[in-house]
């Protein structure tokens, strides 16, 4: 069964797993299963080299980021505009310089910032899902319970800021982990597929907290509640002025705090060690007698958890009243982008979160500079599809890098009378 | 009174249904043939969006023609647009979920993009008239069915019954499903019988990426005056679950199709039927997703879908 052909390509350790009764492995596995993650073990590169293996662990997401910016290009080459002018907006997004017009803006930065923060929260979320051989595609759900949990305890609960803050963020990260949590309940107990589960709950979410802020919060025009008292917010006017009236807030603490403890989580604790085994390969985990299911009902919710502080940043820092939404905002998919471009590594999440922040921060500025702030999303995407096409440019990488040995290989195949196809 | 309003609400839910069953039959061909296509949102938010232009720019030209060039555009993007998620994950082996997830951002991106170049604003030009409503002659004076079904319905809720049918026959009766399936089930073993698992998964990509583009196209021209980034709003999701809650048969899909288009409906006709008016209008959106995760819950250890879905296929691994 399906158990049995992810063995067969997978770490040594699997060698035991047949022995494993594969009773976890249903027949309606169907829907998607991530195999292998990127940043986890990779079976495909097997037959390479060790260092060069952990060398195109980098050089992919590197390569991809560079083809994205590629095609981002040719995009708006081929519809007309100078690319140059993106790139203009890039570095004023992140700098703050115009090197254009000239002149300082430090307001950019702060919005940089403000625009990393959501993304970097949900890609720690997807992350550590992907660790444990999850794929969460549901940050956006958790974001929004996490959001609706906040707006409740920042209208409802009377207190002084150094509590009240903390316990937003607490209600944003615990409803987030139950939202997290029942998929990987549904997965470790029916294994049911966490993909299209956690599809199905964002837009439960997204209804569930339109409801709720409508209906119990009241709302003053059908899309907003009332404001949070002042000592809900991390807004504060000295980091404001700092950054020339951006929006920046103390948001950035909890998430530095986040980054620390995923890495602490994943790397340092034998906790973290066990969930990364699941991800490796359950039923080798199983034999050598850790609770697969515990983990993955665990690993999902801590993953929720992450999500729903996004979401509390959000309403107590950006905003300060909570909202009823549309549509999902995409800070889901953002988040899964962010995973697999930091390669689920806590600082490649810190790192991935500011290129796509940056993407989002320097969108008004391209607008004005007459391209369409889209792009973003376009590099964005072609960025994602680059990752996930990790072979093609793993092909790309070993032609740039072994040129030369190709073409000895290939005369020497030629002389030995080989290559005759 | 009530019977009344069931009978209002038909035309009304088969224009919902109609896009929801295409874009699931849609999947269905992908799946079956065993690469999983969370990408039906995004494929069809570029169909509509094809389709829409298309109308806009057309109509001047092919007054009363140009939203059926439209469906036809929206098709034909539909397809371009799923050969990337095809090349990615048949050829380069990617993952599934993250080819498709790619495509979901690429589509939000690549519509609103396009709408500022072409037309100069976040949307596309609205367009004066979208596929207009038929009347079935002779059919129509059925009586209660005729209402139900032959009165006053857009065309494309028969393209769908079609597609339903040709769906049924392609997978269950010809050679071809039979690859299909077979590819979907158990490719190493479809390959050992001498077929070529990369050309049947591209074809079942590419199928599902027409019928989503399709479905994109029916949406915006039957529901809606332009194409906007809100104009899918999630149907294609709802098509996914539509083919879950279908157990990835053609019938199956019909029935949730039909299903998921009432619960839509009801929700804005909901506050003329006493029984159902205390409920929140929230309760009628949630109410697919919901279905669907009980479902699977339910269908949880039986053999329900493709079994080698999701999976990568490597040539050169037996």
């Amino acid at each position: 069964m399906a158990a049995k052909k992810k063995d067969a390509k997978a770490t040594p350790a699997s060698a035991v797993a047949p022995l494993a009764t594969p009773t976890e492995t249903s027949p309606l596995e169907p829907a998607v299963r991530v195999a292998n993650p990127v940043g986890s073990f990779d079976p495909d590169a097997g037959h390479a080299p060790k260092v060069i293996l952990k060398r195109n662990k980098v050089l992919v997401p590197l390569v991809a980021v560079a083809l994205g910016f590629l095609v981002g290009s040719i995009v708006i080459l081929i519809t007309g505009k100078s690319p140059l002018l993106m790139f203009n907006a890039l570095i004023q997004g992140v700098t703050g310089i115009n090197i254009a017009l000239g002149g300082f803006n430090p307001r950019h930065i702060g919005e940089l910032v403000i625009q990393a923060m959501p993304i970097i929260l949900t890609g720690l979320s997807v992350g550590f899902a992907f660790r444990t051989g999850l794929f969460n595609t549901g940050a956006e759900g958790q974001l929004m319970v996490g959001a609706l949990a906040a707006t409740a305890v920042a209208l409802t609960v009377k207190a002084p800021t150094i509590i009240h803050v903390p316990l937003i963020l607490l209600a944003g990260a615990g409803a987030g982990g139950i939202w997290g949590a029942i998929p990987g309940y549904l997965k470790a107990r029916f294994n049911v597929h966490e993909v299209v589960v956690t599809i199905m709950l964002n837009y439960t979410a997204l209804h569930f907290n339109n409801w709720t802020i409508l209906n119990v919060f009241g709302s003053v025009d059908r899309v907003k509640t009332a404001e949070f008292p002042v000592t809900a917010l991390l807004k504060d006017p000295w980091l404001a002025d700092l950054t020339n009236g951006s929006r920046l807030n103390w948001g950035f603490v909890p998430v530095i705090l986040s980054l620390v403890l995923y890495w602490f989580i994943i790397e340092k604790t034998t906790f973290g060690y066990g969930l990364r085994a699941v991800g490796f390969n359950k039923d080798a985990a199983r034999y050598a007698g850790m609770k697969v299911k515990r983990n993955v009902a665990l690993s999902m919710a801590i993953a929720g958890a992450f999500a729903g502080l996004a979401g509390a940043i959000i309403t107590i820092g950006t905003f300060n009243f909570g909202r009823a939404l549309s549509a999902a905002e995409g800070y889901g998919f953002d988040g899964i982008a962010v995973a697999l471009v930091g390669m689920t590594q806590a600082p490649g999440i810190l790192l991935a979160g500011l290129l796509f922040g940056m993407l989002k921060s320097a969108g008004p500025l391209m607008q004005s500079a007459g391209i369409p702030k889209e792009i973003g999303g376009i590099i964005q995407a072609s960025i994602v599809l680059f990752v996930g096409m990790k072979l093609g440019i793993e092909r790309i990488i070993d032609i740039a890098r072994g040129k030369r040995a190709d073409r000895l290989a290939l005369a020497a195949a030629e002389n030995a009378g080989e290559v005759g196809v | 009174m009530r019977f009344g309003i069931l009978l209002e609400m038909f035309p009304i839910a088969l224009m919902f249904a109609a896009p929801i069953i295409i874009a699931a039959l849609g999947g269905l061909f992908s799946e079956r043939s065993g690469i999983v296509n969370i990408a039906l949102e995004g494929i069809m938010m570029v169909g509509a969006f094809a389709g829409a232009a298309m109308t806009v720019v057309l109509e001047p030209l092919l007054p009363g023609w140009a939203p059926w060039m439209g469906i036809l555009m929206g098709m034909a993007a539909g397809m371009l647009f799923s050969l990337l998620h095809a090349f990615a994950s048949i050829n380069l082996r990617a993952d599934q979920v993250v080819s498709g997830t790619a495509l979901n951002i690429l589509a939000g991106g690549l519509t609103i993009y396009l709408s500022q170049i072409l037309f100069n604003q976040q949307r596309t030009r609205a367009f004066s008239s979208g596929l207009r409503k038929i009347t079935v002659p002779l059919l129509d004076k059925i009586p209660l069915l005729g209402r139900m079904f032959f009165r006053e319905i857009y065309p494309t809720f028969y393209v769908a019954m079609a597609l339903v049918v040709l769906t049924w026959f392609v997978i269950f009766k010809t050679p071809f499903g039979l690859r299909l399936r077979a590819c979907g089930e158990h490719p190493q073993a479809a390959a050992s019988m001498g077929i070529n698992v990369y050309r049947i998964r591209y074809a079942g990509v590419v199928i599902s990426g027409a019928l989503a583009g399709l479905a994109g196209a029916t949406m915006v021209l039957t529901q809606d005056i332009q194409y906007t980034i809100t104009s899918v709003h999630g149907t294609g999701f709802i098509a996914l679950a539509s083919l879950i809650f279908g157990k990835w048969n053609p019938w199956g899909v019909l029935g949730a199709g039909f299903f998921f288009g009432f619960s839509q409906t009801l929700s804005f006709y909901a506050k003329d039927i006493p029984f159902l008016a205390p409920l929140p209008l929230e309760v009628f959106y949630i109410l697919p997703y919901v279905l669907t995760i009980v479902a699977l819950v339910v269908f949880a250890g039986k053999t329900v879908g493709p079994k080698a879905a999701g999976e990568i296929y490597d040539q050169g691994k037996r």
